[in-house]
């Protein structure tokens, strides 16, 4: 049956995902009844995934303005001025559904789509970063949930296809994969997240938008063939609930092609280099439909495109087929008329498909004809930006009743042999066997690989500048606090970047969460933009764009709220960048803390401790309330860190994170070359919170004995307590707590539980054993 | 004196090839597109790393038919200088200007990590400057740097000293701990027969700036500069 035989009904939209008010207002807007190939453009258009109708309002409350923000939310990519004529352009994404139906593809086809939305930005991309989450892969710790082993063999296989993936498509495109952060809770069993961040450099001058030009000016298709894959993407997959049936969608998840990609990237930035460019929009969710509209919506004009001459992959594909194909590795771009013999020669020297298909037009409507025939015909800006906008009810989730919270003491007093089991849990383990798949040091500009530092340190050749990134998002946190967890993640981020020696200059996001149908779902999302947009403005952090990744819900249960923060950092002189190992034998350790008047401040309590690392592997408690936040203190610790940076007197730096306190010395021990530490720790907590408890605002930095004076009088000047801790050695590994040694042991023996543990869990022989 | 390093749809290294050589050596260097039917003017050619043609048929099959490869066979058999990295190894291979083939890794993954490989020939063209038994720390980026040849070939090659480096311990010990991808005898690198074609899986493109971890790369660009230069005085 032909598209224009299928009569559209109420029922068929609400088969589309749109509800009966949202149908009424296509109706207003077209003035008639849409038909079919009008009905798929605006189920996809208005999905959640693209329109951000749920989550719109509420994203408006993150600060987005700062003189360094060249391009804030509302592009393809946020962009920040760095110096020296430059711009980067970075931004987070999701591809969490597709890559639970299909590791492999949906984690490829995730770094693509992301890398497409720099280039398009004129940006030539640097650097991959991927955040990752799963169920648990290891039934070793104590897990409260009492996860079975099915689901454990499952959740490796997923994680082992999604490293996979990412590795598959980074390393052929030829970017860096160069950090980013992978943990592992329950909740993440039937939907794990794979967010990607990406980061490009361009000249200033050289930037690109997505904003057609010029009526009359050609319309040219570029790239890969547009095939029946991906139909209904980003409206089934990325904005519905996921149940049994789930393994169905499997043809939903596009196909990745990195090579395709690669010369897409090269032939776009030369063609831009022509000046025969006018607009560029990559087709991403939603394909053709998104870029023709958006581009045309942007300019405040309309696109006409004849669907007869796209390059199609096969036989037969219907004008709803086409325009809601999701073909990976495409382009749509708008040239100067009179100039497309330039532009278009450059596509076929890269061997790449470069069709004329269509021209702007004034008249302010996306038409799409086929074979002559208007098949769709649509006003641009309304279809654009007059979507459905929520206001969606709020209600905070019901607290917990009776929460076990962890009994300080109660495992024994054994700290050396917790330690080492901590340091072997998933979360907190050597990534070294994931972070060694992908190709970390292409293009030559990793200062600081994946491991060597709390932040990925890439260069800028040409400059003297660095840039630093990092990710961070505690989904556990967020989950009993979502206001606290939030503000928590960008600090960390944030502090994760001035350890590198960079000052934070700007931000980006991915939100993941449940359905925002559920009140108490909305309520988290609520929340955590309000932690967000509190720790950015008090850390003076823009925001310049993200992603909302909403219906993270497999078979009614969400996941935890998870909101993703990626810092971008900037160093003006790259040979100052920090790695976290130390560094000598005899250097001074310090440990940092921001809360500068450490001696009336609280530490650690039970509650709080009962949400952390050590709690959940060595007591198999998950509970109580986030650590308390503290933005004064953490402004403070981030303007110290990059200060000592800055004067090159540090030998190492690195924060107290996951793990607590304990596990950042044993951290910067593995990382060195051979050494250990001895230190002594005064503190009135419980010894275990002393250790393990993961109150932010802190750093352990080690120091030559010379440059000491220098550290202890800077940290004085920026009220950020220093207090002496110990050595750097090449003895055991001791921790002495209130004169009484507590942790001691060979650094060797920590180092095997810690650096083996992904092996163990994941080693190809095991892992088919179990899977 | 000027370097040409091959462009090939889908190279990725090319831009460090040429920034090493460029920036950092401070050498005329040009790229040289896989279209190009001839390799006039340059003393010396980079295959560099990447995944030429997308290698989704078998890495370097591809490649090797391209028009600039029947130009760099000509130069190669006519004694010009070529230096295979990586991608470029496999390229050679398929090509037959080097002996051998490049399978899968032996734990059938990508593997990026530092290594060490002890130079075993310092007589050719590429290693001229290095010690024998020079260890180098040089990054691997690959997931197909498995080599392999039949006994006889191996014996042939091992006869003319031909195995140019082989992984090994950083203290230049040859154990199979250190090999990290199962190549026969710890190969990572091999020359031909006439020691002018080079093809190693390592990246020293990736080795010329302590900064980034190893600055051991370099004593192969220099080898290789000084051979030039020297070539160049005379036949002047």
């Amino acid at each position: 049956m032909l598209d224009t035989e299928i009569r559209v009904t109420p029922e068929l939209a609400a088969e589309h995902g749109l509800s009966a008010e949202e149908y009424a207002r296509i109706q207003k807007i077209l003035g008639r009844e849409p038909n079919f190939t009008e009905l798929g453009i605006f189920s996809v258009m208005w999905s959640e995934h693209c329109s951000y109708k749920s989550s719109k309002v509420h994203l408006r409350r993150l600060p987005t303005r700062a003189p360094q923000v060249l391009q804030g939310p509302g592009e393809n990519a946020g962009v920040v001025d760095i110096g020296d004529g430059l711009a980067a352009a970075f931004k987070m994404e999701s591809h969490n559904h597709p890559s639970y139906v299909e590791p492999f593809q949906g984690a490829a086809t995730g770094v693509g789509g992301i890398l497409r939305d720099i280039f398009t930005m004129g940006a030539r991309p640097i650097a991959v970063l991927d955040s990752l989450r799963f169920g648990p892969i290891s039934s070793g710790a104590r897990a409260p949930e009492g996860i079975d082993e099915e689901t454990i063999a499952r959740n490796r296989r997923i994680l082992d296809g999604v490293v996979r993936g990412i590795a598959h498509y980074g390393n052929c495109f030829g970017v860096p994969t160069v950090g980013g952060e992978v943990q592992f809770e329950p909740g993440y069993s039937a939907n794990p997240l794979v967010n990607v961040l990406a980061l490009g450099i361009a000249k200033k001058e050289d930037l690109f938008f997505a904003k057609a030009r010029g009526a009359g000016n050609p319309v040219i298709y570029v790239g890969a063939k547009t095939g029946r894959d991906g139909i209904h993407g980003a409206s089934l997959l990325a904005s519905a609930e996921f149940s049994e049936e789930s393994q169905q969608k499997r043809p939903n998840v596009q196909v990745g092609d990195p090579f395709m990609e690669k010369l897409l990237l090269e032939a776009c930035l030369e063609a831009m280099q022509t000046g025969g460019v006018v607009a560029i929009q990559d087709m991403g969710a939603a394909g053709l439909t998104s870029s023709s509209c958006e581009m045309a919506s942007r300019g405040g004009l309309g696109i006409e495109i004849e669907l007869s001459r796209v390059p199609q992959r096969e036989p037969g594909m219907t004008p709803y087929e086409m325009m809601l194909s999701e073909s990976q590795e495409r382009m749509l771009l708008v040239a100067e008329r009179g100039r497309e013999q330039e532009v278009l020669s450059v596509f076929a020297k890269w061997g790449l498909d470069a069709v004329e298909i269509g021209r702007v037009t004034e008249d302010g409507l996306v038409r799409v004809l086929h074979r002559g025939r208007i098949a769709a015909e649509i006003p641009a800006h309304a279809l654009a930006e007059e979507g459905p906008v929520y206001q969606r009810p709020l209600a905070p989730p019901v607290p917990v009743a009776n929460q076990r919270l962890v009994e300080f003491g109660a495992t024994g007093a054994d700290l050396t042999e917790n330690l080492r089991r901590l340091l072997a849990a998933p979360a907190i383990a050597s990534k070294r066997w994931i972070w060694e798949q992908y190709d970390y040091m292409v293009r030559t500009n990793t200062l600081e690989p994946p491991g060597a530092g709390d932040a990925a340190v890439v260069r800028v050749k040409g400059t003297k500048r660095a840039l630093a990134l990092a990710s961070d998002g505690n989904g556990r946190w967020c989950r009993l606090d979502p206001f606290i967890g939030a503000q928590l993640a960008v600090a960390e981020a944030a502090r994760n970047v001035a350890c590198s020696g960079a000052k934070p200059w700007a931000a980006t996001n991915c939100l993941n969460f449940g359905n925002p149908e559920k009140p108490e779902v909305m309520w988290q999302f609520s929340r955590a933009i309000d932690g967000i947009a509190a720790a950015c403005m008090a850390l003076e952090i823009p925001i310049t764009g993200g992603n909302v990744s909403f219906y993270n819900e497999t078979l009614g249960r969400s996941i935890d709220p998870t909101p993703v923060l990626g810092v971008l950092g900037m160093m003006d002189d790259a040979s100052r960048a920090l790695g976290m190992a130390f560094r000598a034998e005899g250097d001074v350790i310090i440990v940092l803390d921001g809360r500068a008047d450490t001696e009336s401040t609280p530490g650690n309590d039970a509650r709080e401790f009962s949400s952390s690392e050590y709690a959940r592997t060595i007591h198999g408690i998950v509970g109580g309330a986030p650590p308390a936040v503290d933005l004064a203190a953490e402004k403070r610790l981030i303007a110290l860190l990059v200060a000592l940076a800055g004067e090159g007197v540090l030998q190492s730096a690195h924060d107290v994170s996951d793990g607590g306190l304990a596990v950042t010395l044993a951290e910067s021990c593995f990382a060195s070359d051979g050494l250990s530490a001895r230190v002594s720790l005064t503190s009135r907590e419980p010894d275990e919170a002393a250790l393990f408890g993961e109150r932010g605002a802190r750093a352990a930095v080690s120091v030559t004995s010379g440059k000491l004076a220098r550290v202890l009088s800077l940290a004085a000047q920026y009220e950020v307590a220093a207090s002496e801790a110990g050595r750097v050695t090449r003895g055991k590994f001791c921790i002495e707590l209130n004169g009484g040694t507590v942790v001691s042991v060979g650094v060797p023996s920590l180092a095997d539980a810690w650096s083996g543990a992904f092996e163990r869990l994941l080693s190809t022989k095991e892992f088919q054993k179990v899977g | 004196m000027k370097f040409g390093v091959v462009v090939f749809p889908g190279s990725n290294c090319d831009h460090d090839a040429y920034y090493a050589l460029g920036q950092v050596l401070h050498q005329p260097v040009e790229f040289l597109w896989h279209q190009s039917e001839q390799v006039a003017g340059f003393d010396a050619i980079i295959l560099p790393g990447g995944f030429s043609y997308g290698d989704y048929l078998r890495t370097g099959a591809i490649a090797r038919f391209s028009p600039v490869m029947r130009a760099v066979e000509r130069f190669a058999r006519g004694g010009g200088l070529v230096l295979g990295i990586c991608n470029g190894f496999q390229i050679l291979c398929e090509a037959g200007l080097l002996p051998g083939a490049l399978r899968r890794n032996a734990g059938l993954r990508f593997i990026c990590r530092q290594v060490h490989i002890r130079v075993e020939n310092n007589g050719t063209p590429f290693t001229a400057a290095a010690k024998p038994g020079q260890v180098l720390q040089i990054p691997i980026a690959h997931a197909e740097g498995n080599y392999f040849c039949d006994e006889a070939a191996l014996t042939e090659m091992e006869r003319n000293s031909q195995i140019v480096f082989r992984y090994t311990t950083p203290d230049g010990r040859e154990e199979a701990a250190a090999n990290p991808n199962g190549s026969l005898a710890n190969i990572a690198g091999i020359c031909n027969r006439e020691r002018n074609v080079l093809g190693l899986m390592p990246h020293p493109e990736r080795a010329v700036e302590a900064a980034l971890g190893s600055s051991d790369g370099l004593v192969i660009f220099r080898s290789l500069i000084e051979s030039l230069t020297r070539q160049a005085t005379v036949s002047a």
